[in-house]
């Protein structure tokens, strides 16, 4: 029996992703801010299958109650297998090159509330020498481009913070895989036009889970991207500067 | 909420609409927007969608509304087999979860790519109608987004005439929410099917009456043969098997990726089908048993097999006549077909049970025929012509099928319609939830 705990539960990817652990009959712990919203996704998965389902509010710009709320999660699920962050906002990069305290608040958000819950949960996972950190980052981070540096940066850190994690935690078993998925179909890119590239979250949690249990470092998904993205970061600076991405 | 505007259309690719897409992500989504838009001095047409399996312009408006993420279970219980479950959940993705825990559907059509919310408003009908009706009888209560933005749930016993009009409705009561209803217990994923073959269509009827204690029946009929093979069918009954595995299906992988050229499915290459699965069945009677999905929905395996009619599509010619009519009326309408030479592919006949008392469900106790035409010019003279034999016995034609009867002929054929206006526009329906075969239809 697996015991997953997964924060920002209510987002689009998790959600499907829960599902699927839920017909593998796991325990799950789900934590998010629209508790409406996780009572919604509580219920399902428990008939979709969960041996067990509960949520617990967490907002994770409340730095403060990481701690407190991790502790109550380790109690509530005793051994943690698994844990899926998969939280996040698409800052307006407009809104952010006007205000300091916007960019702030998208880095807060994107990179450091993760920052801080994997900081708490490594040294767990360290002590219980096992269990995967799955992380939902970007393909955005791979590079910075003019129309979203903002979350590409907050995308950036945490895929280099996994990295360092993943050196780390290495020895004692634990397998920290950083996911970088494209464009996804989410109430996050609604205002979005869909093109042939975008994908759907069924998708992209399928991808997921077949990525855990592979013990993968970095998941492109869909998979086209990593290829996208080795072009990306190959065009030299001084000809991505004049362009317009 | 994002919006997206393109050619949209049915099952059978006619007639062809510029709708307005909304995919509201949550039951309160729907629920906002209905109320910001009935505010409207003007607010479009509107009709909620689910998978698009109507096959003509019932989920056709200038805004369609698609609840494909309403997609959540809310409670099931173990012991009654009660399931209830978001609008959008489609058949197939719900006996994916239940199957292997030994449930199934109360009642299914022939396609398990239908969403609960559009069984309901089709009040679609299956193999097992004349045992146990439609699907809208076994559930116990449905929720429903009303033309203000209003939550409010109804059933059987509570808004009865909601209810009523709702089962059945055409989506043109409002948008359904959630549904409560009963699965079956099963003891395998399997059935156990009998054929029998009959030689002309009295007999295809006497096997209906001498077997109309098998739980699931259906024929299929040779609609181009003439003379005295006027009507010769292949007649399926199934059980539930109690033995084998309680496996689900598995996702099919053929596809029909493009319209195919029109000419494909001409008359020799339909007649040639027809006698070749005539003759295919030797024996006059044979058993077998066969997984759900083969027995239920043969058709599911090849996505997109609509496109096979070609880009100007293909309209379903479906209609009941009452018992009392039913060799003679039947006989006439297959001679006409066959001296027409428009070969249907599929032809499928159905005994139905018992009518319900939703205002525009279809069935009604007799004899039903479902057949695929492709559009060409000449085609709506024809099925007028069609119309009027079934008129004159007492039929009437199904609506999920439906892209071109008259509002003549629907009223005629549907005398509830006017209690069924009454309670649209009691809750204020009629305002906003139009689709565009509602308003062919004068509704």
């Amino acid at each position: 029996m697996k015991n997953i705990l997964v924060i920002g539960a209510t987002s689009a990817i998790a959600e499907q992703t829960i599902r699927l652990y839920a017909q593998q009959e796991t325990n799950l712990l789900l934590l998010g801010r629209d508790e409406e919203k996780l009572q919604l996704i509580c219920d399902d998965a428990k008939i979709r299958g969960a041996h067990e389902v509960n949520f617990l509010r967490l907002d994770v710009n409340d730095f403060d109650s990481h701690a407190s709320i991790l502790g109550e999660a380790y109690a509530k699920l005793g051994r943690i297998d698994l844990v899926l962050i998969a939280h996040g906002s698409l800052p307006n990069q407009q809104a952010c090159q006007q205000q300091v305290s916007t960019t702030l608040r998208e880095l807060n958000t994107n990179a450091l509330s993760t920052i801080s819950l994997l900081t708490l949960l490594a040294n767990q996972m360290e002590q219980q020498g096992g269990g995967t950190l799955a992380v939902i980052t970007s393909v955005a981070g791979d590079r910075g481009r003019q129309s979203n540096y903002v979350y590409g940066a907050a995308k950036g850190m945490l895929s280099i913070f996994l990295q360092g994690l993943r050196n780390r935690l290495y020895p004692k078993g634990v397998h920290v895989l950083d996911i970088k998925p494209g464009f996804v179909d989410t109430p996050m890119t609604a205002d979005f036009p869909k093109g042939p590239l975008w994908a759907k979250p069924q998708a992209i949690a399928n991808s997921i889970v077949k990525a855990v249990k592979r013990k993968r470092n970095t998941l492109y998904t869909p998979f086209f991207w990593r290829w996208i993205m080795l072009i990306i970061r190959n065009i030299p600076e001084f000809i991505f500067k004049k362009m317009k991405l | 909420m994002k919006t997206r505007k393109s050619m949209l259309s049915g099952w059978g690719q006619y007639p062809q609409q510029l709708t307005e897409r909304l995919t509201p992500h949550s039951k309160r989504g729907i629920s906002e927007y209905l109320a910001q838009s009935s505010a409207l001095d003007d607010s479009p047409s509107l009709i909620a969608r689910g998978l698009g399996r109507s096959y003509g312009d019932s989920a056709l408006a200038e805004q369609v509304m698609q609840t494909e993420h309403l997609n959540h279970y809310m409670a099931f219980n173990a012991d009654s087999g009660e399931l209830e479950c978001a609008a959008g959940v489609s058949f197939a993705e719900l006996l994916a979860i239940f199957v292997p825990r030994g449930w199934f559907l109360p009642v299914t059509p022939g396609t398990k790519f239908v969403t609960v919310g559009g069984a309901i408003a089709s009040d679609v009908h299956g193999k097992n109608h004349h045992v146990h009706g439609c699907f809208s009888q076994h559930v116990t209560q449905l929720t429903l987004a009303l033309a203000n933005g209003e939550v409010v749930t109804c059933s059987p016993d509570d808004k009865a005439e909601l209810f009523r009009a709702t089962c059945g409705g055409m989506g043109l009561t409002g948008v359904i929410l959630q549904a409560r209803f009963k699965l079956i217990p099963i003891e395998s994923a399997y059935i156990q099917q009998r054929s029998y073959k009959s030689a002309n269509l009295a007999e295809t009827l006497a096997l209906f009456e001498e077997h109309d204690s098998a739980t699931y029946s259906v024929a299929w009929i040779d609609c181009l043969s003439t003379g005295d093979k006027l009507g010769r069918s292949l007649l399926m009954l199934g059980e539930h098997a109690t033995d084998g595995e309680l496996q689900a299906h598995r996702d099919s992988k053929l596809n029909v990726p493009l319209n195919m050229p029109g000419l494909l499915l001409n008359r020799y290459s339909i007649q040639a089908f027809n006698t070749l699965y005539y003759h295919k069945h030797t024996q006059t009677h044979a058993q077998s048993s066969l997984h759900y999905e083969p027995f239920f929905y043969p058709l599911d395996g090849i996505r997109n097999w609509n496109r096979l009619y070609g880009k100007n599509g293909f309209t379903q010619y479906q209609f009941v006549l009452p018992k009392s009519a039913g060799l003679e009326g039947m006989t006439c309408i297959l001679k006409t077909i066959a001296e027409s030479k428009r070969g249907s592919f599929l032809a499928v006949l159905k005994a139905f049970g018992e009518a319900n008392d939703h205002y525009l469900s279809f069935p009604t106790e007799g004899y039903t025929l479902a057949l695929d035409f492709k559009i060409d010019t000449t085609l709506f003279s024809f099925l007028e012509k069609l119309d009027r034999i079934v008129l004159d016995y007492g039929g009437r034609l199904y609506l999920t099928k439906d892209a071109r009867m008259s509002e003549a002929t629907f009223k005629q054929s549907y005398p509830e319609w006017q209690a069924f206006q009454e309670v649209r526009h009691q809750y204020g329906a009629d305002r906003i939830f139009n689709s565009l075969q509602s308003q062919r239809l004068g509704l």
